[in-house]
C-alpha cells in the first residue's frame, strides 16, 4: 500500500491545510531517523485510507520543518495531533495501536 | 473464522525469528502485529552486539533483514492487536481489535515489553515535552541543551553516551554508587567529557510548564535534597512486559514476565512464550531470536506429537 491518500505538509502551507481545513486534521510529525516512526507508518496510511473523505490525514517531517513542532512544543516523534476547526483536540505521544488514533478520529468527526 | 496452526503474537526479533523457523517447517505460521514490525529494537539507535555484524547496524536495518528473511518462508502476517486469548477445543481462540477473530492451534506470545516508569510527579504530564523514553527519536529536539538519564543499566548508559551527540550536558543520575551496565558501556561514559555522574540519587519530581525545566533530586547518602535545571528527562529503568492479556491464562512471575519451560513452553498446553515477555535472566536480540527458534521447533515438535 503506498502512501498516496496522505497529505505531505510543510511549514508554509500548514496554515491553508491543516489550520484552515473544514475537516478535522490528523497530523503525524515524523522524521527518517525515528524507528517508531517507521513502524507507525503504515498504520497512518491505512488511516488514510479508511478515512479518505471524512478527515484528512498528514504528515510533517520535522527536520525539514523545524518551525511548526517548535510551535507545538513538540520534543518527541512520533507524535500525532489532531486538529479541529483549528484547535488541538488530541495529542498523542508514541508509537500507539490503531485503535486508539481511530477512536480519537471518530470523536472529532462525531 | 481463518483458522492456523500456528498464531505468533508481536513481531519483534523472537516472533519474526519464531516465523521463519515455523515456516521452513511449513506450519504456515501466522504473525499478528499491531504496528509494522520492530519492537523495541526500532528504539535501539545502534545494535553492536549482534553475531555477525562486526561493524554493526541500526536497529531498523536489522528488524528489516529479520522480517525480510522470515517473509522468504510462508510466513504470513496479519495487522492487528490481540485482545483476547479463549481456550477453546483444540486450540485458542485469538480476538483481535477491529477484526475477525482467528483460530488457532498454537500459539507463540512474543508481544515483548515496554520502558518502566519512574512513577514520580510530572512525569506523565510532561511526557512528550521534555520527559521521553527513546533517544533516539527524541534526542535530536536536545541540541546544545542540558539532559538527564536516569537508570544505571546498558540502556541508560548507551543512550547517555548516545545523547552527548546533540546534548552540550548530560547529566546520568542512579540510585547506586556503581552502574550496573557492561564494562564497555561504562568506559565509554565515563571517559566522555559531556556526561556527569550523579550517584546515589532518585529523582523524586519532574518540574516545567510546557516542558521541563527542572528535576528535583535526593541523594540518599547525604541526605540531599536538590533542583537540578534541565531542559530533558530520558528514563532507561527498566522494562515491563507485555503480558496484561495474559492473566489468569498462563503463569507468569512477580513482575508478569512468562514463566516457561526449556522449549519455550507456558503452563498452559498449546501456548509458548519468547522474547522479552519471557523470565529469564538476560534479554538480548540474540536471546530472543534463540528463542523464537525455539518456540517455533517445540511446537512443530508438539503438533507431531498429537498426529
Amino acid at each position: 500500500m503506498g502512501d498516496d491518500k496522505v497529505l505531505h505538509v510543510t511549514d508554509g502551507d500548514f496554515e491553508a491545510k491543516v489550520i484552515n481545513s473544514d475537516k478535522p486534521v490528523l497530523v503525524d510529525f515524523w522524521a527518517a531517523w525515528c524507528g517508531p516512526c517507521r513502524a507507525i507508518a503504515p498504520v497512518i496510511e491505512e488511516l488514510a485510507a479508511e478515512y479518505d473523505g471524512k478527515a484528512v490525514i498528514a504528515k510533517m517531517n520535522v527536520d525539514e520543518n523545524p518551525v511548526t513542532p517548535g510551535k507545538f512544543g513538540i520534543r518527541a516523534i512520533p507524535t500525532l495531533i489532531l486538529f479541529k476547526d483549528g484547535n488541538v483536540v488530541e495529542q498523542i505521544t508514541g508509537a500507539v495501536g490503531k485503535g486508539m488514533i481511530a477512536a480519537a478520529l471518530d470523536k472529532a468527526i462525531g | 473464522m481463518k483458522e492456523v496452526l500456528l498464531s505468533i503474537i508481536g513481531a519483534g526479533p523472537a516472533g519474526l525469528a519464531a516465523g521463519l523457523y515455523g515456516g521452513r517447517a511449513g506450519l504456515k505460521p501466522l504473525l499478528i502485529e499491531k504496528l509494522s514490525p520492530g519492537g523495541q529494537v526500532l528504539v535501539t539507535d545502534w545494535v553492536e552486539n549482534y553475531p555477525g555484524f562486526p561493524d554493526g547496524l541500526s536497529g531498523y536495518d536489522l528488524i528489516e533483514k529479520f522480517a525480510s528473511h522470515a517473509r522468504l518462508f510462508g510466513m504470513e502476517e496479519l495487522s492487528g492487536e490481540i485482545e483476547e486469548i479463549q481456550p477453546v477445543d483444540g486450540g485458542f481462540e485469538l480476538s483481535l481489535s477491529g477484526g475477525e477473530p482467528v483460530f488457532s492451534r498454537k500459539v507463540i506470545v512474543a508481544t515483548g515489553a515496554g520502558p518502566n516508569k519512574l512513577g514520580v510527579p510530572g512525569e506523565e504530564e510532561l511526557t512528550g515535552k521534555g520527559v521521553s523514553y527513546c533517544a533516539t527519536c527524541d534526542g535530536p529536539f536536545f541540541r546544545d541543551q542540558t539532559v538527564a538519564v536516569v537508570g544505571g543499566g546498558d540502556s541508560a548508559v548507551q543512550e547517555a553516551v548516545f545523547l552527548t551527540k546533540f546534548a552540550s550536558k548530560v547529566y546520568l543520575i542512579h540510585r547506586r554508587d556503581s552502574l550496573r551496565a557492561i564494562k564497555i558501556l561504562q568506559d565509554k561514559a565515563f571517559s566522555n567529557p559531556k556526561i556527569e555522574m550523579v550517584w546515589n540519587t532518585v529523582v523524586e519530581s519532574i518540574k516545567g510548564k510546557d516542558g521541563v525545566e527542572s528535576v528535583e533530586l535526593f541523594n540518599r547518602s547525604e541526605g540531599r535534597r536538590w533542583e537540578l535545571k534541565v531542559d530533558g528527562v530520558f528514563i532507561f529503568v527498566g522494562i515491563r512486559p507485555n503480558t496484561g492479556f495474559l492473566k489468569g491464562l498462563v503463569d507468569l512471575d512477580e513482575n508478569g514476565f512468562i514463566v516457561t519451560d526449556d522449549w519455550m513452553r507456558t503452563s498452559r498446553p498449546g501456548i509458548y512464550a519468547a522474547g522479552d515477555c519471557r523470565s529469564k535472566p538476560l534479554r538480548q536480540i540474540v536471546t530472543a531470536a534463540a528463542e523464537g527458534a525455539t518456540a517455533a521447533y517445540a511446537v512443530e515438535h508438539d503438533l507431531a506429537m498429537q498426529e
